[in-house]
């Protein structure tokens, strides 16, 4: 077992830490923006509860254009605004920005898709009974989707620790950091393997996790 | 009362213009079971949904007690549709709520206390027959149950109005007859007026007790089901009439048919009312001078007098022979369909 003496473990747990840390804070983040920028393009669609055609198109270039950007030119694109937001473009909180923008319009995106699979008859009925427009959104259209939304956020999270991983390549910490200097650069093989090894038992872990919560709330 | 004044609404699609409502007036009393009785397309689901406003109609005025509900304020609005309930043909309940939950959601909206809500979704599961079911899920339920939910949920915040929108199309016919009874139950325990709109004559023919058919966004006749029954005035009812009882046998008689005579043609004569008793057929044929023979035939006497459906065969004779003989039926009042 002398491979074994080739990890720093110590150095192994701060960057899973570190890797969790960029992903979950950054997803709450995302999970709010996503959301808020969800229901804003599902109500402001055609047909929708607040149809309004110029906001809708706004937003629906807005999110296409930040998509559309790759994440590796994303963390340059706004460093300016990462330093100004962290004091530094280093480490694992000055990461979080980049991934927050990137992610939150991914995430938008696969809430509306959720939003639209809501029957539009519940909607309809709810309309029916006097349900003012917020009570459809809070009391009908968020529960309704909650299966597809968490099935989303898992997805969303995967993706995510692969973009931590990647933002670990260029400064700000976490296995991605361990796996390109330390395995990579100074041809470790014990712990590029050690750091893969560990990035896939996170994404089978967030992905059980999801699979799991939707298996449960999922009454249909 | 509801009152439709002079409605029309038209939808534009593709710079298309349809007009789902075509100055539509109509008076429903208060306490009675209404239906409005249309193909698909005529217009019926638009028309009851101006009742409560789901969709604005584009003229006209919908008054229900003296109200004009057209001119109401947002907030007014949902006051009154608070007390118009309605029930839909795919139930749309909320999956992620249980039975209890579906039937207080409309109480929720109306700001019910949290006791009161749980007393009344009681007595509303009684009511409907869903005992011992309040913890389940929709999804755990049969069509009839749901359809059940739907019917408590509408009542929930104790509505003068009961809008049913095929309410009973999408279930089998002993769970429709049940959901019937249910609504005539309602109705006469709970005096609340009940419109249902349907493309299935035997449910008005079951509950009814006026209805209105509709056609091409008009109302081509209105009167009470006796009425229209034994002496049905417009092409489209006089189908309705003498299809009823039999979706789905008649299509299967006729392909029977068709298998049987590839040659010639078939005609189908449906009779109602008072011409059912006169020889017709006879003093038709006496008329032209090509053999008839008669190849299916059912005259009966419903509930709504009699009725009477007939299949010829005409093997030979030029078309023109052909043309006069439907044409000598329908002078004599016979509804002739050639297939």
């Amino acid at each position: 077992m002398s491979w074994l003496t080739n990890i720093n473990w110590e150095q192994i747990y701060e960057a899973l830490v570190e890797t969790i840390y960029m992903t979950g804070v950054s997803m709450i983040f995302i999970v709010v923006f996503g959301l808020l920028i969800g229901i804003l393009l599902y109500c402001t669609q055609t047909g929708g509860l607040y149809e309004n055609k110029y906001i809708s198109k706004v937003v629906d270039v807005t999110v296409n254009v930040l998509r559309a950007i790759p994440f590796i030119i994303m963390v340059f694109l706004i460093i300016p605004f990462t330093k100004f937001l962290c004091g530094t473009m280093l480490g694992a909180t000055a990461a979080i920005p980049s991934l927050v923008f990137t992610a939150s319009p991914f995430f938008a995106r696969l809430c509306v898709i959720a939003f639209n699979e809501v029957d539009k008859g519940t909607i309809e009925a709810s309309e029916a009974m006097g349900a003012s427009k917020f009570e459809i959104i809070t009391k009908v259209l968020l529960p309704e989707a909650l299966p597809a939304i968490v099935s989303g956020i898992s997805v969303t999270a995967v993706t995510l620790v692969g973009y931590t991983a990647m933002s670990g390549a260029i400064g700000a910490g976490g296995l991605g950091n361990v796996a390109y200097l330390y395995g990579f650069s100074r041809r470790n093989g014990t712990i590029l393997y050690m750091a893969t090894a560990m990035v896939v038992i996170i994404v089978f872990i967030l992905q059980g996790i999801g699979d799991y919560l939707v298996s449960k709330i999922d009454k249909r | 009362m509801i009152q439709l004044k002079d409605i029309i609404k038209i939808f534009t699609t593709k710079g298309e213009d349809i007009h789902a409502v075509r100055n539509v007036t109509l008076d429903i009393n208060d306490g009675e079971i209404f239906g409005i009785i249309g193909y698909s397309g005529a217009g019926k689901s638009t028309l009851v949904r101006i009742i409560n406003q789901l969709e604005k109609q584009d003229s006209g005025e919908v008054i229900i007690n003296g109200t004009d509900i057209g001119k109401l304020k947002d907030s007014e609005l949902r006051k009154e549709r608070q007390k118009i309930g309605m029930i839909f043909q795919h139930f749309n309940l909320l999956w992620s709520r249980t039975v209890e939950e579906n039937i207080a959601f409309p109480l929720e909206i109306a700001k019910v206390g949290k006791e009161e809500r749980q007393k009344r979704v009681d007595e509303l599961i009684k009511l409907v027959g869903l005992e011992g079911r309040g913890k389940a899920y929709p999804s755990e339920l049969s069509g009839g149950q749901k359809q059940r939910i739907g019917i408590a949920r509408a009542l929930a915040n104790n509505p003068e109005i009961l809008l049913c929108d095929e309410a009973t199309s999408a279930l089998d016919p002993d769970t429709t007859e049940s959901i019937l009874d249910l609504l005539k139950r309602i109705n006469k325990e709970l005096g609340i007026t009940i419109v249902m709109i349907t493309h299935q004559m035997e449910v008005v023919q079951k509950i009814c007790h006026r209805i209105a058919v509709m056609s091409d966004g008009r109302i081509v006749e209105e009167g009470t089901v006796k009425d229209i029954f034994e002496n049905p005035k417009h092409e489209v009812t006089k189908r309705f009439v003498t299809n009823v009882d039999s979706n789905g046998k008649i299509e299967k008689i006729q392909k029977e048919l068709k298998e049987l005579y590839p040659f010639g043609q078939i005609v189908r004569l449906s009779f109602t009312g008072e011409i059912s008793k006169k020889p017709i057929l006879d003093t038709v044929l006496k008329k032209v001078n090509f053999p008839v023979s008669i190849v299916n035939a059912n005259i009966g006497h419903s509930q709504i007098g009699p009725m009477g459906v007939m299949y010829v065969h005409i093997s030979n004779g030029t078309e023109s022979e052909y043309q006069e003989f439907v044409k000598l039926l329908r002078d004599e009042g016979v509804i002739v369909e050639v297939l």
